[in-house]
């Protein structure tokens, strides 16, 4: 089981300890033309988790290729790149210009709900980036699908080698005169609310698939990893809680380790899809 | 530059100042930092903690003067000595302080940063505004402060050839900025990390959005 950092919720750059402090560090979406992002305000904080439309800030593929791309390369050693677009032909043009010592993977974001661009289906991206590159790749869906079983054999059969979620949910807070609290009206809710959603997502996905999942949403705890863990994730990464708490990765792995004591296992991997045979035992 | 640590730190006591509240703590090996710097403070129950600049820095603690106006303030404001509370900083930019004739200037919880600056500039004159005889409580944390309170404005009371440092609501720093061109003005603005991460913080600079709490929170703006 390897810890990752959440597409977007750690700049490298900025903070290089924390992202050494994680077994891989996944990049902000990079897309092919450079976005400034949503006007401010961009975040919001609600009783349970917190609303965010940044809006995939990036400096474009050009900037990012040939200026971040090395120096996280450089500092890091190779990272999972976040790959973001509108269309097929974008994901796959950026995917064909990773160079396979900077990157160990890639993870298409098809279900950022800050953009009013929708990008195609998500088979059809996966396909296209499946022809344009041979690293590893992994499709990162929604939680809002209503079938995440059915999307996640589709991303399968077109050549994804593994799958991301949860991205954050829609959702919007208002203020004290009954007005948005997010410039742009609503964003992607995060933080803990989320995790009973990615729990069910990521035990959806599992009983769908035998490719390695990581799991995401709401984890901020060394319990709350081996709760995924026994949903079917065979990765976690934290999100929300890198703001609050920098800290995180260390402390939640010092926290699975007395968590796997007192459930008397010896490695993560013994929780794996535990939480998945007690439901199928039920079911029959 | 200061290097920026993060410690759970024991509250020493919360002081109301007017209907603000100075929330008190050791200072641990933290290290004060700037004037203008600001630390993420953990606001117990919260999902996200606050961002505050340091206020006063008295022999072994770090003291914040906040509004309790959010249920992260009020979270904070209704801490209990010996409650302990995470804080991370000093992180940002704070105030250039090589300024030979500096005057300071605050509005509302705006004055926040301004003991601290003081005590660092020796003491000069400055001009602080607030809503209400209430509030303006506050301006006894700042020493040779000139007071104005509603519908009077600081921008009615500022001496010319100043170099002025200034925190305060937003339209208040927009009407200093057309009076001082090279103000030194301390932002605010929402955000979740505090050092980058999440990209929450954004402020237009010279055209651009850019992260207020890298870039910022103080900005020049000539």
């Amino acid at each position: 089981m390897q810890l990752l950092n959440a597409s977007g919720c750690l700049d490298a750059l900025t903070a290089p300890d924390v992202a050494r402090s994680l077994d891989a560090f996944v990049t902000k979406t990079v897309t092919p033309e450079p976005r400034e992002g949503n006007p401010p305000p961009r975040i919001a904080e609600t009783d349970h988790g917190m609303l965010n439309a940044i809006g995939l800030a990036n400096p474009g593929r050009q900037a990012f290729l040939g200026q971040t791309l090395p120096r996280l390369a450089r500092e890091l050693g190779p990272v999972w790149v976040s790959v973001g677009g509108f269309r097929a032909g974008d994901y796959a043009e950026t995917c064909e210009q990773l160079a396979r010592d900077e990157v160990a993977c890639v993870e298409l974001n098809l279900s950022c709900p800050n953009v009013d661009e929708a990008p195609e289906s998500a088979a059809e991206v996966v396909g296209a980036c499946r022809a344009a590159t041979a690293l590893p790749l992994y499709a990162k869906l929604s939680p809002h699908a209503w079938d995440i079983g059915e999307t996640v054999r589709a991303v399968e059969a077109a050549g994804a080698d593994g799958i991301s979620l949860v991205n954050t949910l829609r959702g919007t807070a208002l203020d004290a005169r009954l007005r948005p609290r997010l410039a742009r009206g609503a964003g992607g809710y995060s933080g803990p609310a989320l995790r009973p959603v990615a729990l069910a997502a990521v035990a959806a996905a599992r009983r769908a698939t035998r490719l390695p999942i990581v799991g995401m949403g709401g984890v901020s705890t060394g319990r709350d990893v081996l709760e995924l863990v026994a949903c079917g994730a065979s990765h976690v990464a934290l999100g929300t809680v890198l703001f609050a708490d920098p800290d995180a990765p260390s402390r939640v792995r010092a926290e699975l380790r007395r968590e796997l004591d007192e459930l008397a296992l010896a490695t993560v991997e013994d929780a794996f899809c535990a939480a998945l045979e007690l439901v199928v035992k039920a079911e029959n | 530059m200061s290097r920026p640590g993060r410690e759970r730190r024991r509250v020493v006591a919360v002081e109301p100042v007017g209907p603000y509240a100075l929330v008190r703590l050791e200072r641990g090996m933290l290290d004060p930092g700037n004037p203008g710097q600001f630390f993420m403070v953990e606001a117990p129950g919260r999902v996200l903690p606050r961002p505050m600049s340091l206020c006063l820095a008295p022999k072994g603690e770090l003291a914040f003067l906040l509004d309790p106006i959010g249920p992260g303030t009020r979270a904070l404001a209704a801490l209990e000595p010996g409650e302990r509370v995470h804080v991370f900083g000093p992180l940002g930019n704070g105030f250039r302080l090589d300024v030979p004739r500096p005057l300071l200037v605050g509005g509302g919880i705006g004055v926040a940063p301004l003991p601290y600056l003081s005590e660092a500039l020796e003491r000069p004159p400055a001009v602080l505004g607030f809503r209400s005889e209430h509030h303006a409580e506050a301006a006894a944390l700042v020493p040779n402060a000139e007071v104005v309170i509603d519908p009077v404005l600081v921008t009615d009371a500022l001496p010319e050839g100043r170099d002025v440092l200034a925190c305060g609501p937003e339209p208040m720093l927009e009407a200093v900025r057309a009076l001082v061109p090279d103000a030194q003005l301390a932002w605010e603005a929402p955000m979740a990390c505090g050092f980058g991460a999440c990209y929450g913080c954004v402020v237009e600079v010279d055209g651009e959005l850019k992260r207020l709490c890298v870039e910022g929170p103080v900005l020049c703006s000539s």
